[in-house]
């Protein structure tokens, strides 16, 4: 889950981090009201958890509060990305002299957390590592010993940081990693941190991305979630704990099992057809769960044909044969064609049953390239 | 012969009184598997389908001279009964439990390293040696003896392939998932390593998927170790960057985790990719045919 600028400011600030100040605003009228309070000249940010915020226009200067009134009546309510703007961040700005980059993060390939450090702070950091390495310090940091002194010293040793800022990032480095472990973050970032001309740092932009699995342990941040940010197909399946990703295609895909589905996806695709969407109904799913599997991905106007392909260990294809029939009989029948593989646990009771139910619309197929072939075919045509 | 489990292994089931832990060792122990305890804190002195339950791992080691654990412990709780697993000293341990927080699973998979603990998974479906060892929730019907080795991320994704194989006449040594998490004890070299001493292993079928540089560590051991054939495929090939697919691992973050670079690692390491599951069988023939042609 990630965290919008100001949700994650606002853990800096409860770690001891400096932040410039700054107020959310939902309306144009309170908008000029902080940039009143704060005096000077502003930076107003839209609130959605994207990267590249400036780029797509989402962050205006102000030098005065009518101006920020302006920025702020012409972002709010405005679409950026899949994110409608909610609420901009009213934020005083600070004269800066440099801009440097710093995250704790975890390293998949190393299993560790590691400290990120820069002085091409401000920059996309994927792009600092690929175009200039040099610039980029990394120290791996032992779970079991945790930050020592040493990690930090290194870091921006490596890093090339000023001498005489090495103590404050160095506090900065400390108070990022306690808030790494604290919220169970997959990633914590400051970029830009910035050196302002009085020669100390503040975090001028933040981002944390939060662990959902480690979400049960966080009540408080659960809650922080920003609505806007998925679908609302997205948001629905997650009430009913499917694993939904909607795509933007006609080929509606059903299936059990996360690398089975990502493979049938590819297989539509190769038949010449785009995939409308991710769904994973997940292992041993009961035929209530086949059954709102198949109505969410109903219900998403743009899917023209639905595929559902099922490979049963401890799934039964039974019980999958058993949700589509009651689905599809309580919606009246199909509002597009299925076409269904079955394959493993009870196969020969499953498509017997799907025989048996004479509901229209929904066609066997024998193996998963058929499958993928046919779903193709028949939204091609629907299409 | 089979890599990591078979008929001597005396497997401890932690949450056996749960809902899965008690239905997967009743299909454990009927697929041979030597299911010897139980561990349930707060059950110690019941049975589960015959099986004695424990209220810890270190009584029930003791008391059955066990050597693998298998956890079906809820999230929560499970990153800690790995824990106890590793310092009872226990061998080999098998994480099924899927949604684990990523901290969690550092700190487990740098205590088994301390302690030469084997861990495979989390969020896995375990592994099976047919004929030998169940160790985990794979359907056993579905696996035959033979010489195919395979390692993959994926559960359902292995059952289609074993499918497609055992048509073609192609039985399994061992198949091992490692499971879907971005922090997972055992990888693909791992387990590449372990294909590459088993006797019984002529080729090895390896499932990646996007999402992390396991695939591109696989393609380096390769080149640099193994003399056996490997066959790959790749899921998640029309994926949209930033989007999990499913697994907690399954995700291209930036430049990483793409499917294009997994492809390329592999194709340069020798290993041809399918471009569909259903070419892997020949795939595997073929090289097969070769490397016992190269020996004779």
């Amino acid at each position: 889950m990630r965290l919008t600028e100001a949700q994650s400011k606002a853990l800096f600030r409860s770690v001891g981090l400096p932040t410039p100040d700054g107020e959310l605003a939902t309306n144009p009228d309170e908008a000029g009201r902080i940039a009143g309070r704060l005096g000077g000249r502003v930076a107003v940010k839209v609130q959605i958890p994207i990267g590249g915020r400036g780029k797509a226009g989402g962050i205006r200067l102000a030098d005065s509060p009518n101006q920020a009134a302006e920025h702020a009546r012409a972002l709010l309510g405005s679409r950026i990305r899949d994110y409608v703007v909610r609420e901009v961040l009213v934020e005083r700005a600070v004269p800066i002299s440099r801009e440097y980059y710093l995250s704790v993060t975890v390293d998949r390939a190393r299993q560790s957390p590691v400290a990120i450090f820069s002085t091409a702070g401000g920059m996309d950091i994927e792009e600092v590592a690929e175009q200039t390495p040099e610039r980029i310090a990394k120290q791996w940091i032992d779970i079991g010993l945790g930050l020592r002194d040493f990690h930090a010293r290194r870091l921006f040793d490596e890093g090339g940081a000023p001498a005489a800022l090495r103590a404050e990032l160095g506090r900065f480095l400390s108070g990022l990693w306690g808030l790494f472990n604290r919220v169970d973050a997959q990633l914590v970032e400051i970029n830009p941190l910035a050196e302002t001309q009085d020669g100390h740092l503040v975090a001028l932009d933040g981002k944390v991305e939060i662990d959902d699995n480690a979400l049960f342990r966080h009540p408080d941040l659960a809650a922080m979630r920003s609505v806007e940010a998925d679908h609302p197909l997205e948001r629905e399946a997650r009430a009913h704990n499917l694993a939904y990703v909607k795509l933007t295609g006609s080929v509606g895909v059903i299936g059990n099992g996360a690398g089975l589905v990502m493979a049938t996806l590819d297989a539509v695709q190769r038949e010449g057809g785009r995939p409308g969407n991710f769904l994973d109904i997940g292992g041993g799913a009961r035929a209530e769960v086949v059954e709102k599997a198949l109505r969410i991905v109903m219900s998403d106007p743009e899917v023209k044909a639905v595929l559902l392909n099922v490979f049963g260990g401890i799934t039964r294809c039974d019980e999958v044969a058993r949700g589509l029939v009651q689905a599809l009989s309580a919606l009246g029948g199909p509002r597009v064609p299925v076409v269904v593989r079955l394959a493993g646990t009870r196969e020969e009771e499953g498509r017997a049953l799907l025989a048996q139910s004479r509901v229209n619309g929904v066609e066997s197929a024998a193996t998963f390239q058929e499958a993928a072939r046919r779903a193709v075919q028949l939204a091609t045509a629907a299409g | 012969m089979a890599i990591l489990a078979d008929r001597s292994t005396r497997l401890i089931v932690q949450g056996i009184t749960g809902r899965e832990g008690a239905f997967h060792t009743r299909q454990m122990l009927d697929y041979g598997t030597r299911v010897v305890a139980g561990v349930t804190p707060g059950k110690g002195g019941t049975a589960v389908e015959g099986v004695p339950v424990f209220d810890t791992v270190a009584r029930a080691r003791e008391a059955t001279g066990a050597n693998a654990s298998i956890i079906f412990v809820p999230a929560a709780f499970a990153a800690d009964a790995a824990l106890e697993a590793i310092e009872a000293g226990l061998k080999l341990v098998v994480v099924i439990t899927e949604g684990i927080p990523v901290q969690d699973m550092l700190r487990v998979v740098a205590r088994a390293r301390e302690k030469q603990t084997r861990l495979i998974g989390p969020n896995c479906p375990g592994l099976i040696s047919p004929g030998e060892a169940l160790l985990g929730i794979l359907p056993g019907r579905v696996f035959t003896p033979g010489p195919v080795g395979i390692v993959s991320r994926s559960g359902t994704l292995t059952y289609e392939v074993v499918h497609l194989l055992g048509r073609a006449g192609l039985g399994q040594s061992t198949c091992v998932g490692v499971g879907g998490d971005p922090i997972i004890g055992t990888r693909f070299a791992d387990v590449l390593q372990l294909f590459e001493q088993d006797p019984a292993t002529e080729a090895v079928v390896l499932i990646g998927e996007i999402g992390g540089t396991d695939e591109e560590e696989a393609a380096a051991f390769i080149r640099r170790s193994m003399t056996k054939p490997v066959v790959s495929f790749i899921s998640g090939r029309t994926a949209p960057p930033g989007k999990r697919m499913g697994h907690a691992g399954a995700i291209i973050s930036g430049r990483m985790g793409t499917p294009q670079s997994k492809v390329e690692a592999l194709t340069a390491a020798g290993v041809p990719v399918a471009s569909s599951i259903d070419e892997i069988p020949q795939l595997v023939k073929e090289r097969i045919g070769r490397a016992v042609a190269g020996r004779a």
